[in-house]
């Protein structure tokens, strides 16, 4: 372990730390944007052109809100709630490939800050952690409102976790291995999973949209029954961590689902174009990006046309329906691993 | 003999409510959201409805009720005599004004022998129904087609004279021709009335 090592590392970590910020920061405005798009308005445009500063001065507006804390919350739990739900934001980020390698003067440096061989179990441990940020928020406020939110967010949560867990066994099953690094090089080329695996991205896909409760599965801030949910108590910026947390969540949701099933920095025809190393890894990472993008305004385009799920609806479809479908996927893939080992 | 089943409807617009079972293709949701995302992408290529206000002005008709004007005859007098009509017919209450006595040497200012010294409508308080217009005697109060701009300080909403009197300068008259009603110039041609004389 050499010097150089310890500083690319740091300093891919803090890019990715960067652009995960700024991506979630513009991922408001363009979230308000599309919103108005959808509803035949022009969305936030007099700060800056097209409304490029609103982000900058949303935050400004939050650092500047008064910093309220309820008499009768719990001091330290009350701080603790945002900050855990932004740290579990940004955790995951490490594991995922970001792009292929870059090779420096004959050395290779991974695109992907850890390369851990259990990538795929450290991605779950983390989101069973992003409950806790939620649910101890909650408790802390000492609201009922907020506590019913958080109790829901926790319910929800890890109904939703199971099948996706389930959904993701069947891509375990099939490259027999966790690593994510792995996983992302199997699908070289056009030989993404989501062709194997339609009906596990599927899952894969209403699962990630419940686990960073977003709509339709928004109950745990569902404004017109529990104020503000599980932040209904926050103000200035911890509410907006927890805000901006939720956008972060969606674009590293969305990283999984492009690493996952639609082949990372794989794009179709990378072999024939004849370029080389680095200037394949820089074009397929911007693949990864546009896929990225594709899933974030997919996220958008379903929050501003479904409206909410009922509580006991979407108990039901996450247990009676989401989970059998899921255990039916592990089957068939089972079978059909089967069948061709022994062919 | 059979029954003939009959519906109500309380609008043209209610539907009856059944208890129907889904079908399976309306249970697993997804052809339906399919069908919504769609609508909702083809609303990204349509005009949008929001008019950019201060860059855009919307087009309003020429009689609309807006911004009030205290009018001047062609000799550039004050024609308000604060009778205080106007104040009366004022459903909201919010027409004040306090009268005086015209000097020898205000002739010119204003047409009768009375006066309006203070002539105060409160922007926030009037509904723009143009009842003050009409209780108006002498003509002297008109709703134009002007919007009252929007401010930071609720005392700026309480229009004075400065605010509310027509230039003297005969070509930045405003011009209220398209409210006067037919029923209105009538009333000018009454030699009956006093003031037409």
């Amino acid at each position: 372990m050499d010097y150089s090592f310890i500083i690319y590392k740091f300093t891919l970590a803090t890019v990715i730390l960067i652009i995960s910020l700024v991506v979630a920061m513009y991922a408001t405005l363009i979230e308000r944007k599309m919103a108005g798009f959808f509803q035949d308005r022009h969305g936030p445009n007099r700060a800056g052109k097209f409304g490029i500063l609103q982000p900058l001065a949303d935050g400004l507006k939050l650092f500047f809100k008064e910093e309220f804390m309820p008499q009768s919350a719990d001091k330290f739990l009350y701080i603790l709630g945002p900050s855990l739900t932004m740290l579990i934001a940004l955790l995951t980020s490490a594991v995922i490939p970001w792009g292929s390698s870059i090779v420096i003067g004959g050395t290779e440096y991974s695109l992907q800050i850890a390369d851990i061989n259990i990538g795929i179990l450290y991605v779950f441990a983390i989101l069973s952690i992003g409950v806790y940020g939620i649910m101890i928020g909650g408790w802390a406020s000492n609201n009922k409102y907020a506590l019913i939110g958080a109790i829901r967010a926790a319910s929800q949560m890890i109904s939703y976790e199971l099948a996706m867990g389930m959904a993701i066994i069947t891509i375990v099953m099939m490259t027999g291995t966790l690593s994510l690094g792995e996983i992302v090089a199997q699908q070289h080329g056009f030989n993404w999973n989501v062709w194997y695996q339609p009906l596990g991205f599927f899952l894969f896909l209403v699962c990630a949209f419940a686990e960073t409760n977003r709509a339709p599965f928004d109950l745990p801030e569902c404004e017109t029954e529990l104020v503000g949910g599980y932040h209904t108590e926050y103000s200035s910026m911890k509410l907006g961590f927890y805000l901006f947390a939720e956008y972060i969540n969606m674009f590293i949701s969305a990283a999984m689902i492009s690493s996952l099933y639609f082949g990372g920095y794989n794009f179709p025809f990378m072999d024939d174009l004849g370029l080389s190393h680095n200037a394949l890894s820089l074009l397929g990472s911007l693949a990864f990006f546009v896929k990225i993008t594709f899933f974030g305004f997919l996220f958008m385009w379903v929050r501003w046309t479904l409206p909410r799920f009922r509580y006991d609806q979407l108990m039901r479809l996450g247990w009676k329906t989401l989970i059998p479908l899921a255990i039916v996927n592990v089957i068939i893939t089972g079978l059909v691993l089967m069948i061709k080992n022994h062919m | 003999m059979t029954e003939e089943k009959k519906t109500y409807t309380f609008t043209t617009r209610s539907k009856v409510v059944s208890n129907k079972k889904m079908t399976f293709m309306e249970k697993i949701y997804f052809p339906a959201i399919i069908k919504g995302m769609l609508i909702t992408f083809s609303h990204l290529f349509k005009k949008k409805t929001t008019i950019q206000y201060p860059e855009v002005k919307r087009n309003i008709a020429e009689i609309y009720r807006g911004k009030h004007v205290l009018k001047r005859d062609d000799e550039g007098r004050e024609r308000c005599t604060a009778c205080g009509l106007c104040a009366l017919s004022c459903p909201a209450e919010a027409i004040t004004m306090i009268a005086a006595e015209r000097k020898a040497d205000e002739m010119h200012l204003y047409r009768e022998e009375k006066y309006a010294k203070v002539y105060e409508i409160n922007m926030l308080r009037c509904i723009f129904c143009g009842l003050c217009e009409e209780a108006c005697p002498k003509e002297a109060i008109f709703l134009t087609n002007e919007i009252v701009p929007s401010n930071y300080e609720r005392e700026n909403f309480i229009y004075g004279k400065d605010k509310l009197v027509e230039p003297m300068d005969k070509d930045k008259r405003i011009d209220i021709s398209k409210r006067q009603t037919t029923a209105v110039l009538e009333f000018k041609k009454d030699k009956n009335q006093s003031h037409n004389n």
